[in-house]
C-alpha cells in the first residue's frame, strides 16, 4: 500500500466515524434540508418506515436485498419485527400472518423469489389479507442476469398466481417515486384488503438521486378499515361497503376463520355455486368499481402530440430524454406513463389511440404492455403500433426511441 | 381431568359452522381435536389468544371447526404463516395442526428453521403415514414396504423420524405418542402450552379408510389396538434388549429443555438497541 493510499483510507475512516451511526438519523438530518440523496431501494425502505410498515420478512436476493438491510436495521428501533426467512415461501407467508396478527407488512424480492411468492400472493388476495411485495426486475427466465435490468415481470404481476385474481400492480420511474409510490402501495393494501406489488427497474433500485421527502407529518396514510359491531356480527367479507371490508386482527375478540378455500362471507369454505361466484364477484368488483382511485397516469407533452410513447418505469425516462430532442427538432411526441399497470389504465390509453396516428411502446421484454394497447386498438391498423424491444440487459437509450420517432414521423 | 365437565367440546366447537366435518369414519384425527380442546380447557387460556394454524390435508381441516382465531393456510407453509402471527403478537398462543406429508415432505424446510429459531409455536403433527386427502400417496414417513397408490408394488424409501430431524434442527420441546394414548396426548399438549419453545408433538393416527385398507391393517379398532401393543413408553426403553425395541413406536417427551426463544430474544434485541440509540 502506498503513502497516499493510507492517507486515503484513514480519510474515509475518519469520514466513516464523523457519520450518524444510523443512516435513518443522516437521512433525516438531511430531511430539515429537504434533499436526500438516495438510491431506489433505499427509497422504498424509508417509504416503507413512513407509511407505518412495521414487519418484514425476507429473502435475501439480488437485486433487491438493501431493501431487507435496512429495515433489519431499522424495524427494531421502533418495535417493527423484522425476520429473515428460510425462503421466499415462507416470507410472503409470514406477512400474511403478521397482517391477520394487525401488522402492516411487507417483504422485497426479484424475479425468481417473486416466482416462489405467487402461491402466497394468491393466498393474500383470496383471504382480503393486506400486504406488500416489491419486486426489482431483472432479466430473467430464472436465473438470468441477477444485475441487469429487464421489464419482464408485467404480465406475471398480475397474471402470476393461478386462478383469476384481479391485482394492484404500481411502477415507479425514479427514486422520489419509488418513496412515493411504496407509501401508496402500502395504503392501497390497506384499503383494499389485497396483496399490492411494487414493480421496481433494477437500475432505479440501484440508481441514486436527490430526492426531496415530504415531512412525515405529511405523508398520508391509510389504514385497515376496524369492524365497529360486536364480535358476534362480525363478518369476515362483508360485502356491503364499496367492496371495501372492516378488518379485525387476530386476538381482538374477533375468532374468525381465514382460508385458502373458496369460501362465504364469514369465511367458512363453500363449495355452493353461487356462494362462489359472489366471492369472486367481490373480488372482481373490488378492483374494478375503483379504478378511478387506482389509476395514475403521467401524461408528458401530450397535448399536440400526433405520435406517442407509451412506456413505465425506466424506460419512460429515456422517451421524455427522446422527447426533449424531438420536439426541438419540431415532431410532435408525447408520453403516456401508467404509474398504476394494474389495473390497466383503459380509459387513458383509449383517449391516446383516439388523438394520435402512432404509438411507440418501447419495453425491456419480448413485448408485454404492448398486447394492453393492441387490446384497445379497435380501429388502428397494426402499423400505428410500432414495439421496441430489448431483453439484453442493456437499457433501451433516448436515441433507440430518437431513431424510432423519426422512421415513423 | 375429573375437574374438567363432560362434553367441553362442545363449548369450544363453533356453533355457526355447518356439520358433519369432512373426516372419515374411524379417523383419529377427532381424538387429536379433543385432546388439544382439553388441554386447553384444563389450562384456562383465553381462546382470543389462541390462533390454531394449519396447512393443507384431512388433519389441517381442523381449525374451521373450532372457536378460535383460525388461519387454513398452504400446503406445507402453516408454519411460516405461524411465525408471521407469532413475531407480530407474541402474547398469542400459536397452535399449528399438521400431518406428515404437510409437515415433513413439502413443509419441511419450514419446520427444521422454526425449530432452529425456537420460535414459541406448537407444533401437533397427526402422523397417519400417507396422504389421505388425496386418496392415499405416499409420505415421507409411509414405511419401507408399506403400500401407497404411489408405491403399488410396496415403499421402497426408508421413513423419516420426524422427532429426531426436529431435535436435530434444535427443538426444545419434542414428544410422540399414539391416537390411542389419549391421556398421555392430553397430558403432553398441555406440557407443550406451558413449555416456551417451538414445541413438536407427534401423534401417530390411524386411517382406516385409506392407509389401513391399503395395507391390511384391519380397521380403526385394530389399528388402535396395534398402537397399543407396539409402542413402548420411553422410560421402558432403557430396561429392554435392543431387539424389544426394534420396530416399536417409542411414547414419551424425548426431549424438554431451555433454550432462548426467538421472539423473547428478539424483544430483547429491540430494548437493547433502544437504549443503545439514548446515549
Amino acid at each position: 500500500m502506498t503513502e497516499k493510499d493510507k492517507t486515503k483510507t484513514t480519510k474515509e475512516k475518519a469520514s466513516l466515524a464523523a457519520k450518524p451511526e444510523s443512516k435513518l438519523e443522516e437521512i433525516q438530518t438531511k430531511r430539515e434540508r429537504k434533499t436526500v440523496l438516495m438510491q431506489g431501494n433505499e427509497a422504498v425502505a424509508y417509504g416503507a418506515l413512513d407509511a407505518g410498515v412495521d414487519f418484514f420478512a425476507g429473502y435475501p436476493i439480488t437485486p433487491s436485498t438493501e431493501i431487507a438491510e435496512i429495515l433489519a436495521a431499522e424495524l427494531p428501533k421502533r418495535n417493527g419485527a423484522f425476520i429473515q426467512m428460510e425462503d421466499e415461501l415462507a416470507s410472503i407467508c409470514a406477512i400474511i400472518g403478521a397482517s391477520l396478527a394487525g401488522a402492516k407488512a411487507l417483504t422485497a424480492t426479484s424475479g425468481p423469489g417473486f416466482s416462489l411468492m405467487q402461491e402466497g400472493i394468491g393466498f393474500a388476495k383470496i383471504t382480503e389479507t393486506p400486504c406488500v411485495v416489491v419486486d426489482v426486475q431483472r432479466v430473467g427466465p430464472s436465473t438470468g442476469m441477477p444485475t441487469s435490468p429487464a421489464q419482464g415481470d408485467l404480465m406475471q404481476s398480475k397474471w402470476g398466481s393461478h386462478g383469476d385474481s384481479p391485482a394492484i400492480v404500481l411502477y415507479p420511474d425514479s427514486v422520489k417515486e419509488s418513496y412515493e409510490l411504496t407509501i401508496r402501495a402500502v395504503n392501497l393494501s390497506e384499503k383494499y384488503r389485497t396483496c399490492v406489488i411494487l414493480l421496481l427497474d433494477e437500475v432505479i433500485a440501484h440508481m441514486r438521486e436527490a430526492v426531496c421527502l415530504p415531512d412525515i407529518a405529511n405523508v398520508r396514510i391509510i389504514n385497515r378499515i376496524k369492524p365497529t359491531v360486536p364480535p358476534q356480527w362480525y363478518k369476515h367479507y362483508d360485502e356491503n361497503q364499496k367492496y371495501l371490508s372492516p378488518l379485525a386482527s387476530f386476538g381482538e375478540g374477533y375468532r374468525y376463520h381465514v382460508t385458502g378455500l373458496t369460501h362465504d362471507s364469514h369465511g367458512f369454505p363453500t363449495n355452493k355455486p353461487s356462494e362462489a361466484a359472489e366471492m369472486m364477484e367481490r373480488l372482481r368488483k373490488k378492483i374494478s368499481y375503483n379504478i378511478r382511485d387506482l389509476v395514475q397516469i403521467e401524461s408528458y407533452e401530450m397535448e399536440d402530440a400526433k405520435i406517442a410513447i407509451f412506456a413505465a418505469g425506466i424506460t419512460s425516462r429515456a422517451a421524455k430524454a427522446a422527447i426533449a430532442t424531438a420536439r426541438a427538432e419540431g415532431i410532435k411526441v408525447g408520453l403516456l406513463r401508467p404509474l398504476t399497470i394494474w389495473p390497466f389504465p383503459d380509459d387513458a390509453v383509449r383517449k391516446m389511440l383516439r388523438n394520435v396516428d402512432t404509438v411507440i411502446v418501447p419495453e425491456l421484454n419480448q413485448g408485454q404492455l404492448i398486447h394492453e394497447v393492441q387490446r384497445l386498438t379497435k380501429d388502428k391498423s397494426d402499423g400505428g403500433l410500432i414495439p421496441i424491444n430489448k431483453v439484453s440487459g442493456e437499457l433501451i437509450t433516448p436515441n433507440d426511441i430518437l431513431n424510432k420517432i423519426k422512421e415513423v414521423c | 381431568m375429573a375437574n374438567i365437565p363432560q362434553r367441553i367440546i362442545h363449548e369450544y366447537l363453533r356453533h355457526d359452522k355447518k356439520f358433519p366435518h369432512v373426516w372419515c369414519a374411524g379417523c383419529s384425527n377427532g381424538i387429536v381435536l379433543g385432546a388439544i380442546i382439553r388441554a386447553i380447557a384444563s389450562l384456562n387460556i383465553d381462546r382470543n389468544d389462541i390462533v390454531m394454524v394449519s396447512g393443507i390435508g384431512c388433519s389441517s381441516r381442523m381449525p374451521v371447526y373450532v372457536d378460535f382465531n383460525t388461519l387454513h393456510t398452504l400446503h406445507g407453509r402453516s408454519i411460516a404463516f405461524a411465525t408471521g402471527v407469532k413475531l407480530h403478537k407474541p402474547h398469542l398462543k400459536v397452535i399449528v395442526v399438521t400431518g406428515d406429508g404437510d409437515c415433513a415432505a413439502i413443509g419441511g424446510n419450514h419446520l427444521i428453521h422454526a425449530a432452529r429459531r425456537n420460535i414459541d409455536l406448537k407444533v401437533i403433527m397427526i402422523n397417519n403415514n400417507i396422504y389421505g386427502m388425496t386418496g392415499g400417496q405416499c409420505s415421507p414417513t409411509t414405511p419401507h414396504d408399506a403400500y401407497a397408490t404411489t408405491a403399488p408394488y410396496g415403499n421402497i424409501e426408508p421413513d423419516f423420524n420426524i422427532c429426531n430431524l426436529a431435535m436435530g434442527a434444535g427443538a426444545s420441546f419434542v414428544a410422540r405418542t399414539t391416537a390411542f394414548h389419549v391421556q398421555e396426548m392430553q397430558s403432553m399438549i398441555k406440557d407443550a402450552l406451558q413449555h416456551t419453545g417451538f414445541s413438536l408433538i407427534e401423534v401417530i393416527s390411524a386411517c382406516p379408510v385409506i392407509y389401513g385398507r391399503l395395507n391390511k391393517k384391519g380397521g380403526a379398532p385394530q389399528m388402535l389396538k396395534d398402537f397399543r401393543d407396539n409402542s413402548i413408553p420411553l422410560s421402558a426403553t432403557e430396561k429392554l434388549p435392543p431387539d424389544k425395541i426394534e420396530g416399536k413406536i417409542i411414547r414419551g417427551i424425548l426431549r424438554k429443555e431451555i433454550r432462548p426463544e426467538f421472539t423473547a430474544e428478539y424483544s430483547a434485541l429491540c430494548k437493547k438497541i433502544q437504549t443503545a440509540g439514548g446515549e
